[in-house]
């Protein structure tokens, strides 16, 4: 490497390195001040709880994540000011898991080793669950995750507030055959678990449904050219798209789908990563009319949920929105509190004794714990998005659907 | 031969976008050997600087928002880019590896500010309607944002091409850039010339910025997806090379748009880098060589 003159400038060298100390230091403020109140005061001792809540705030997943610790914090204060958990106060400790897997599994131990939680609330990717699962169950120690998932897991120590395969993929397929007479898929994705396995339990579906899958596209994470996968797509001429995009890759497929002259008529695209959260990024008029499937929606109707929009509204700003991972997120939180309650303790064989059949009047609906897999029952609902931005629900299931994350139920995902 | 069209086209879209990322390092990197890794956070700095444009003027204006974001993305990158080079990079010249690292620190911290002032979600900024849609031209469709942004590069390459070239001011980074020494003895302020080209180099980075916000996502962390590519095009086309970076986007454009089309994003994707560096164990120097006129 050839430098610009150099003699003059070794005199400042040491300048320079108080430069580097400094820079770093500051840069390590700045990923540091999220991870609030210090360990010194750790330990369930005394007249607080702690509880972790471990998201990614920093990085290319803090987009999504940010707002589900929001959610979390809402729960956790609201709780308080009932007067707690067994007449103690919650008092959170909020760490980074910056996008990074690894970094997960190291704050989840030092959560549990150092600050001594009763439970942690955290996660997005499947990559981020798979990497803390074994330290949870190392330490015997609970973790809440709130975000849908390609199922095929159930950890005694991991409670899932979000959909397993059969309460959201499945009945987005089935809408699909069913109400758009769709009979060409194409499947698009982002490169890493969660689309891999959705896809693959996509395909055994489509095989025994008489669903011919055309196509099946996947790119790296944080992917900002679509135009080559649209090309395919518009060759493979499907009747629709089943995407499993994540993150900022996901602004840019919408962007460039109504780019390449793309719509929801000429097109239908349902999605199960692109909530009401995600759309304020991507731009309303690039995904208006397309389909979404989960279990909540800023919209779901019910006065709970209106409580529930009202203080987080409230609480972080009247243009923000919710979405089914922040209400998962809240959910986890009061469903927790609730069996502690019940077991009289936080101990988490109690807390996981308690839950089982445990009920709670979430925003979706009434939610109940599962016994078996620690997922919970939720209502399927396929939404459309309309041209504000938020979602309508064009069909839903009658009743909450028991979740199977191993698909036992279904004869088509044997050998899964 | 429809598609070989389409991804010809396609390939041409992502080189102008690959060149339009990487032209500002053409200045930092490949002029001045500054390791910039808040380049991206340069990008990021323009991209808000559309959505701020567009959020004072509201939805009517988009045009004449969008408009105005090029001129003051720049302005607003460049000054960012100045004030990196005064308080940091100048008390680096010559030390790579420490350059690399506490610009990536301050690239950190940018992108932590963003977080705090725009929220960690990513922004909305709409494209002005005279981007929607697109022409069909022999049976492929050519986006307007795509071809916009290809003319955008070509402009932005056509007045860098005549800055260098014809002014003075470029006489003297060039003289600058050949040989340090004999240009500072010739009497040219060589620190006000490394000056001028980091600010020159940063503003692009903003002028790109405005370029993706028609493609991607506008958040904290875009500069992340751009960033390494970035280099790649200043490496392959040869440190400083204005026609290099230009040759060396259209070929990795090309290879991308033409393997992910045979396979998938993600093998494109290692099969470039594969290519690059098979290409560079032959040619380390980049496609075109500076012709240096000193002993250095």
């Amino acid at each position: 490497m050839i430098g610009p003159d150099l003699g003059l400038r070794t005199g400042r060298r040491c300048l320079a390195a108080v430069g580097v100390v400094l820079a770093v230091a500051v840069a390590g403020c700045g990923s540091d001040d999220t991870s609030t109140p210090s360990a010194s005061t750790s330990g369930a001792s005394g007249d607080t709880i702690p509880v972790g809540v471990l998201h990614s705030l920093s990085s290319f997943m803090a987009i999504s994540e940010v707002s589900v610790k929001d959610a979390e914090l809402l729960a956790i204060e609201e709780i308080n000011a009932a007067g707690g958990v067994l007449g103690k106060q919650l008092k959170p400790i909020v760490e980074d898991g910056q996008s990074d897997w690894p970094t997960f599994a190291e704050k989840a131990q030092k959560l549990i080793s150092e600050d001594k939680v009763a439970v942690t609330f955290g996660g997005w990717t499947s990559a981020s669950r798979k990497a803390m699962l074994p330290v949870f169950e190392r330490n015997k120690a609970l973790l809440y995750y709130p975000v849908q998932y390609e199922g095929l897991e159930a950890s005694p120590y991991i409670f899932y507030t979000g959909a397993t395969t059969n309460q959201q993929i499945i009945p987005g397929l089935e809408f699909l055959k069913e109400e758009l007479d769709v009979k060409t898929l194409f499947l698009v994705g982002s490169d890493y678990v969660f689309p891999r396995t959705a896809n693959k339990e996509i395909k055994a579906w489509s095989k025994a449904n008489g669903m011919k899958i055309v196509g099946e596209e996947y790119s790296p994470l944080g992917n900002t050219e679509y135009a080559t996968t649209i090309n395919k797509v518009k060759q493979a001429n499907p009747d629709a798209v089943f995407q499993t995009i994540n993150g900022d890759s996901n602004v840019a497929f919408w962007k460039q789908f109504t780019n390449a002259g793309l719509d929801s008529k000429k097109l239908p695209v349902i999605s199960v990563s692109t909530a009401e959260d995600e759309v304020r990024g991507v731009g309303i008029k690039n995904i208006v009319g397309q389909y979404v499937a989960w279990n909540y929606y800023q919209t779901t109707p019910g006065k709970r949920n209106e409580e529930f929009v009202k203080a987080y509204k409230a609480k972080y700003g009247s243009d923000r929105v919710t979405d089914d991972p922040i209400e998962a997120g809240y959910v986890a939180v009061h469903l927790w509190a609730k069996a502690a309650e019940k077991a009289g303790s936080t101990d988490p064989e109690k807390v996981k004794e308690a839950s089982k059949g445990l009920t709670y009047d979430a925003p979706e609906g009434l939610v109940t714990v599962d016994g078996d897999n620690q997922h919970i029952y939720k209502t399927a609902r396929i939404g459309k998005l309309r041209p504000d931005g938020l979602i309508d629900t064009v069909s839903e299931s009658d009743e909450p659907i028991k979740p199977d994350p191993f698909l036992k139920t279904y004869d088509w995902a044997e050998g899964l | 031969m429809d598609v070989i069209l389409d991804q010809l086209f396609v390939g041409l879209s992502i080189a102008s976008i690959l060149l339009l990322v990487a032209l500002g390092l053409t200045f930092t990197f490949g002029q001045m050997n500054v390791i910039n890794m808040a380049h991206g956070e340069f990008i990021m700095a323009g991209a808000y600087t559309t959505y701020v444009l567009q959020t004072a003027f509201g939805t009517g204006l988009i045009t004449l928002s969008f408009g105005l974001a090029l001129p003051a993305a720049f302005l607003v990158a460049g000054t960012l880019g100045l004030i990196l080079e005064f308080l940091v990079i100048r008390r680096l010249y010559g030390r790579p590896l420490d350059t690399l690292l506490v610009t990536w620190g301050v690239g950190l911290m940018l992108q932590q500010l963003a977080r705090d002032v725009f929220g960690a979600q990513n922004v909305s900024v709409s494209a002005p309607a005279f981007l929607n849609g697109g022409v069909d031209v022999a049976g492929v469709t050519l986006s307007y944002s795509r071809l916009f942004i290809i003319v955008v590069v070509v402009v932005v390459v056509v007045v860098i091409a005549g800055y260098m070239k014809r002014t003075p001011a470029g006489r003297r980074m060039r003289a600058v850039m050949q040989n340090r020494s004999l240009a500072s003895v010739s009497g040219v302020r060589t620190r006000r010339v490394d000056r001028t080209t980091f600010f020159i180099g940063s503003g692009l980075a903003g002028v790109a910025g405005v370029g993706v916000t028609l493609l991607g996502a506008v958040g904290p962390t875009i500069g992340l997806n751009y960033i390494i590519d970035a280099f790649l095009v200043v490496i392959v086309g040869g440190l400083g090379q204005l026609r290099g970076a230009i040759l060396a986007a259209i070929a990795l454009g090309m290879a991308n748009s033409f393997i992910e089309y045979g396979t998938s994003a993600s093998v494109a994707k290692a099969g470039v880098f594969l290519l690059i560096v098979a290409f560079l164990q032959w040619r380390p120097q980049g496609l075109i060589v500076q012709q240096r006129r000193g002993l250095a």
